[in-house]
Formats: C-alpha cells, structure tokens, sequence
C-alpha cells in the first residue's frame, strides 16, 4: 500500500491543480487576443490532464492515465493544430475589441458562477466520500457555467468555440473525479468524437469566412422574426 | 446479429459516396442502404414484439420496445428522406463532389441516428447523440448562403453546449450506479439497481441531461436554434432534424425520467411541456416562412409527447409513444411537402404565395395534407394520439394541464392552417410561373409517406399496437408487471 503521506502529497497536488484550472477559466473570460485564447485553452488541458494523472495514481487506476494521455494527444496537441490547419492565419492575430460583456463584469459574473457552482456541488459532495470529489467536481462545475458565459460573452468564432470546448474540458475534470471507473473505451471514444466536432466546426467557420467575410459569428443575426424592414 | 448491420449498411454507403462513381451512384447506394436498414428494422422490431428484448452483446447493444419504436422511426425517415433527396439534391446541385458530398453526410447522419437506440451504454449513447449533431451541422449548412452558415453555427454551438451539460449527467449516473455496485452501466441495468439509487445523485444526472439534451429536443427557452436549422436545411434533412433527430434527444431524456420516483418530476415533466407547447403554439401565429412554420410545430409536438409522459402510468406513456410515431410519420411528411413547394415555387416566404394548389396541384395537396395531418384534424394519426393523451389526461384528473393542452393544440391548429389556407388557395399573384415539374422521387416520396398516416388515423395493426404497448411499459416509472 502506498505511504499515506504519499496520498496526502497527491491529494494537495491535485487540489493545486484544480486551482489554477480555475484560474485559467478565468483567463479564458478575460484574454481579448485569439491566439491567447488558444494557450489558455492548451493550459487547460494540460491541468485536466494532470489532473487525471494524479487521481490514477490515488485511485490505482491505470486507465485514468490512458485519459490523461489521450487528452494531451487530442486537445494540447491535435486541436490546435487541426485549428490552425483550417483556419486562415488572419483569425488568430485578432483581438476582440466588442465583448457581448465587459471584461470588469464578466469576470465578477465568473466569480459568481463559480460560487454558485459550489453550492450547487454541495449536496453531491455530500454523497461522495473522496476528497478528490470535493476538489474535482465543483471546480468542474464551475468550468461548465464559466465556459458557457465565455461562449455568450464572445463573438469571435474561435474564442466562442474554445469556451464550448473548456465546458467539454470541465465536464471531463468533474468526471475523472466522481466515475474514475468509466469504460476506458467510452472516454477514448468521447475524446474522438470532439476531434471531429473541432474538424467540422473549422471547416464550418472557414465557409463562414469565405461567404460572409468575417468570424464574427456573435454579430450574425439575420434569422429573426421580426420582419426585415 | 442483424440489429448491428443497421447502423453498418449507411456508414457502407459513406464509403461509396466518397468515391467518384457518376451523379446516380451516390443516390441510388443510399437509398439501397437505407431501404435495407428500414428492412432489418422491421425483422428486429416483430423479434422484438414476439421475444420483448432483444440482446446481441449484453449492456452494450440490445434492443427494447423504445428503442425498436425509435429504431423503426429512424430508419423509416432515412429512406423515405433517401428517396425524397434523389430528385430534390439533383434539381438543386449539378457539381457532381457537391453531391457526392452531401450523400456521405447525409449517411453519416443517418449511420448516427440508427446507433442511438440500439446501444444501451448510457456514456455511448451521449457519443451517439453527439454525432447525430456533428454529422448534419455541415448539411444545415450545405446551401451555403448567409442565412444557412449563420442557422448552423447556431445549431453547432448549441448543440455542443448541450452535449457538454449532458456528458456531466451521464458521468453523474455513473457515480450513482457504481455506488450500487451492482448491475451494468447500461439502461436496463439501471432501471434494475434504480430503487437503490441515491436520490440526489439520480436527480442530479436527470437534471443535467434535462437540461442538456433539451436544448437538442428544442424545449422553450432553449428552442432559439430550431426554427433556424430547420428552416436553412435541404428539404430531406429538415425532415430528419425534426421528424426524428429531436426525438432521438427526447428518448434518451425518457430513459432517465423512469429511473425516477413518481411524484414532483412528472409535474416538472407537464410544467416543461406545457411551456413549450404554449409559446410555440403562439409563435407559429407570425411566422413568414412556410418551413419556419413546421419547425415551430415541432416545439409544440415535442412538448405534448413530453406532458403526456409525465402524466405517467400507462395511459400517458401509451400516449406519449403513440404520440412519438405519429408526429415522425407526420412531420417528416410536412417537410417533404415544404420541399417539394420550394421547389415549385422558389421562395420560403409564405406572403407572396397564393394559389399554390393551381400553380401545381401535387405540391399544393400535399401541404394542405401536411398541415391537417400535424394540426390534428381527424382522419390522421396525430388526431388519435393526441386524443388518446386527452383521455389519459382525464382518466388521471389532470384537468388543468389537459384544458390548457387542448386550448394550446387549438391555437397551433389554427395558426398552422391559417398560414397554410393562404398558401393554397385563391389568386395565384400573376402567371403561374413556370417553375419545374417535380421530380418523380419526390412525388413518390409524398405518396409513400402519406399512406401511414392515413392508415394509423384509422387502423392500427395488431404488431403496432402491442409494440407501443411494450415501449409505454418501458418509459412509465411503475415497475413493470
């Protein structure tokens, strides 16, 4: 059996972890630059990653570090470059002048997200009897609303989409705390069907660029019902 | 076996449609698949009808009375949306890799869409759903025009929103049922270790993937995407976002709902669907474009299938299938009919047509066909499941929601009607144009997919019956005797 202070060890380490995601969600929010973004987001996989390591390491599963690894080789590394691939370079020199939100108030609306997260989790964390539960699953529900304000707040198709991508990530982060048990092959499998969203979502904001000029997706509102007078 | 080739013979015809072959292979080898799937399904459901469960590999793929209904819609939609492409894709494109393209997405959709009911891993079938978004966001998108990019780069991001919500729900469930620590992580295991569940938890994943999965199904007020891609769409493919792909959604949202105790989630279950049905309901009142129109009437439909389960004992549920098969039938009907009017016409904007029924008479039935049928006017299959719902409704003493139900279905009814009455009849505006006749396929495809909703407004067949029978013992929450 392992030294419990060895646990203990990990157990910090993972809870540092899930801090600095937080953080990074919060940069995701605030950073205006593209190819910002985009770091940000490869930051965040890396700490889902090394998230999944450590809870391998306390939980004795190896298959949690077969996620860690399939998460590194799909989001840090064939994500971005896939991104790249098909997007023009123009995109990611952007910067974001018109956010939906102000910064200020879009980080303090995170800030709330996030608390709210917490007392959502609370009754769950009730039922869960790790302490990687605690750590685990509010910080990844937090990840899930504060992704999704990212995507409302953005309208840059890029950034808009990696926020979509950091709710992905989050769920993944409260997963690999509460179902450390999950059928290897369905994570995998989870992992390659993002791949393939990320492929047809570049391809579908190239057409847009090519059609409409732009990847200012936020700013596209001709279906509406009012009548177009 | 033969339930795994379902899903198989589509993703072959993936493989065919990539290959430059000529304009005529790429459709006829779809629509040869996908005939052949509807086929198998057929086979599986009466096994299912004759054995009530069907089991190729135990907790992974099987199949039910729900999930044969929903394998049944599916594949009758696909190769009814097959035969309809035929003539509509090749009126629209003659790049011969604009086609190609569209059949191999249009089978991937389908290939999706045949996996959702018959795998029973709930983590699988999140992966399922998610590709059945995935594979059509690229043909909401196929006219390429302002307005399809920007309907699905909406339909894309709320898709992915929802799948991300969801995907917390299913590893939420997992959490609940390893703590049982018995059974398999797949939906019969869980409806057996259900009563041992933790509450909070099982409310918990139910929630996430309620609110997940019902942005997929276009609940109000997560609806906003729906009218969008189902009006930007092709024809054949808004016929399979509404008519079954919704579905598919609301299916896996029913699954959980009978892992639950009866009691508070059935009255959230009739307060959701009651609000859906109501706004949509009004909506449809000032729509200006025809295929807008049958989009809307899809919240609506997908709210009264969701009331009717949450009426919950076997009445409701019975009516909430029943409800399930006769909105895919007919809805997937409307659409067709939609197309073959854009196709005469030209134009989705209901103001500037009048007189469809003389400018082309197949056209023109067909709407007025589509629009009584969803509507719910006697003799057709919606009537007798809505009023079958109704009288569940009053046999439970839920006079209220029925009341309001029925006010609801009223109000969609004649706003349905009155957008379509103007449509059809009276002046056509000045020489009939001379737009073209309408293809063979898709007279066809009109015939074909009217005979069963004319059939089941009158007649149910013993095997239909015994088999939504079956499905509404799946999804009511008493345990089964």
């Amino acid at each position: 059996m392992t030294d419990p202070n060895v646990i203990i060890w990990l157990h910090n380490l993972n809870a540092l972890t899930g801090g600095l995601f937080l953080l990074v969600l919060f940069g995701l929010v605030s950073v205006r630059q593209v190819g910002g973004c985009v770091r940000l987001f490869i930051a965040l996989s890396l700490l889902l990653a090394a998230s999944a390591f450590l809870l391998s390491a306390i939980y004795h599963t190896w298959h949690l570090s077969v996620v860690g690894v399939v998460d590194i080789a799909t989001k840090v590394i064939a994500i971005p470059l896939l991104l790249r691939r098909v997007l023009p370079d123009e995109v990611y020199t952007r910067r974001e002048v018109a956010q939906v939100l102000n910064i200020p108030t879009a980080l303090l609306t995170a800030l709330l997200l996030a608390i709210v997260a917490y007392l959502l989790s609370k009754p769950l964390m009730a039922v869960g009897d790790g302490i990687a539960i605690g750590v685990n699953l509010p910080i990844g529900l937090s990840g899930l609303l504060i992704g999704g304000l990212t995507a409302a707040v953005r309208r840059e198709a890029v950034p808009l989409f990696l926020g979509l991508l950091a709710m992905e990530n989050s769920a993944f982060f409260a997963g690999i705390g509460v179902a450390p048990e999950m059928p290897l092959i369905a994570e995998v499998s989870i992992a390659f069907d993002v791949l393939i969203l990320v492929f047809v979502v570049g391809v579908l904001t190239r057409a847009v660029h090519e059609h409409i000029g732009t990847t200012e997706v936020g700013t596209l509102t001709a279906l509406k019902e009012e009548p177009e007078r | 076996m033969s339930l795994l080739a379902i899903p198989l013979l589509p993703l072959a015809a993936v493989l065919f449609s990539l290959v430059p072959l000529g304009k005529r292979v790429a459709p006829a080898v779809t629509l040869i698949a996908a005939a052949g799937a509807l086929a198998l399904a057929v086979t599986n459901s009466l096994r299912v009808v004759a054995e009530q469960h069907v089991v190729v590999v135990a907790g992974w793929v099987e199949l039910d009375g729900l999930s044969a209904i929903l394998l049944l819609l599916n594949t009758f939609v696909s190769a009814m949306a097959a035969l309809f492409s035929w003539g509509y894709i090749a009126a629209h494109q003659r790049e011969e890799r604009r086609i190609r393209s569209y059949y191999a997405h249009f089978n991937l959709f389908t290939f999706s869409m045949a996996l959702v009911p018959v795998l029973f891993q709930p983590a699988f079938v999140w992966i399922a759903i998610e590709f059945t978004a995935v594979f059509s966001v690229l043909l909401v998108a196929f006219e390429n025009t302002h307005a399809a990019l920007e309907a699905a780069w909406k339909y894309i991001a709320l898709m992915f929103t929802g799948a991300a919500i969801a995907l917390l729900g299913f590893f939420i469930l997992f959490w609940a049922q390893q703590k049982v620590g018995a059974g398999h992580y797949s939906w019969s295991g869980l409806v057996m270790v259900a009563p041992q569940m933790s509450p909070v938890l099982v409310i918990a994943a139910f929630v996430f993937i309620l609110v997940g999965f019902g942005v997929k199904v276009g609940f109000v007020p997560m609806h906003t995407w729906l009218p969008d891609a189902h009006s930007q769409a092709p024809a054949p493919v808004c016929a399979l976002l509404s008519g079954v792909k919704t579905t598919n959604a609301l299916y896996v949202i029913l699954r959980l709902a009978q892992l639950l105790p009866i009691g508070r989630v059935n009255l959230w279950m009739q307060v959701i669907g009651l609000v859906s049905v109501g706004v949509a309901s009004f909506l449809l009142l000032q729509v200006r474009d025809y295929k807008r129109l049958f989009a809307f009437s899809t919240v609506e439909h997908m709210g009264i299938i969701f009331i009717a389960a949450g009426l919950g004992a076997r009445g409701g549920s019975y009516g909430a299938m029943l409800q399930m098969v006769s909105h895919s039938l007919t809805k997937s009907f409307c659409f067709f009919a939609a197309g073959a009017a854009l196709l005469v016409l030209g134009t989705r904007e209901i103001a500037s047509v009048r007189g469809l029924i003389r400018t082309s008479p197949t056209a023109g039935a067909a709407l007025l066909f589509g629009a009584l049928a969803i509507g719910g006017a006697p003799p057709f299959a919606v009537f007798l499941s809505e009023f079958s719902i109704f009288r569940a409704g009053l046999e439970r003493g839920d006079y209220v929601v029925t009341a309001l139900l029925a006010i609801f279905i009223t109000v969609a009814f004649f706003g349905i009607l009155l957008h379509v009455n103007r449509m059809v009849f009276g002046q056509p505006p000045e020489k009939p144009s001379t737009h073209a006749a309408l293809p063979f396929t898709c007279v066809l495809t009109l015939i074909l997919a009217a005979i069963p909703i004319l059939v089941f407004g009158v007649y149910q067949p013993a095997k239909l019956h015994e088999l939504v029978a079956l499905a509404a013992a799946n999804i009511s929450q008493a345990p089964s005797p």
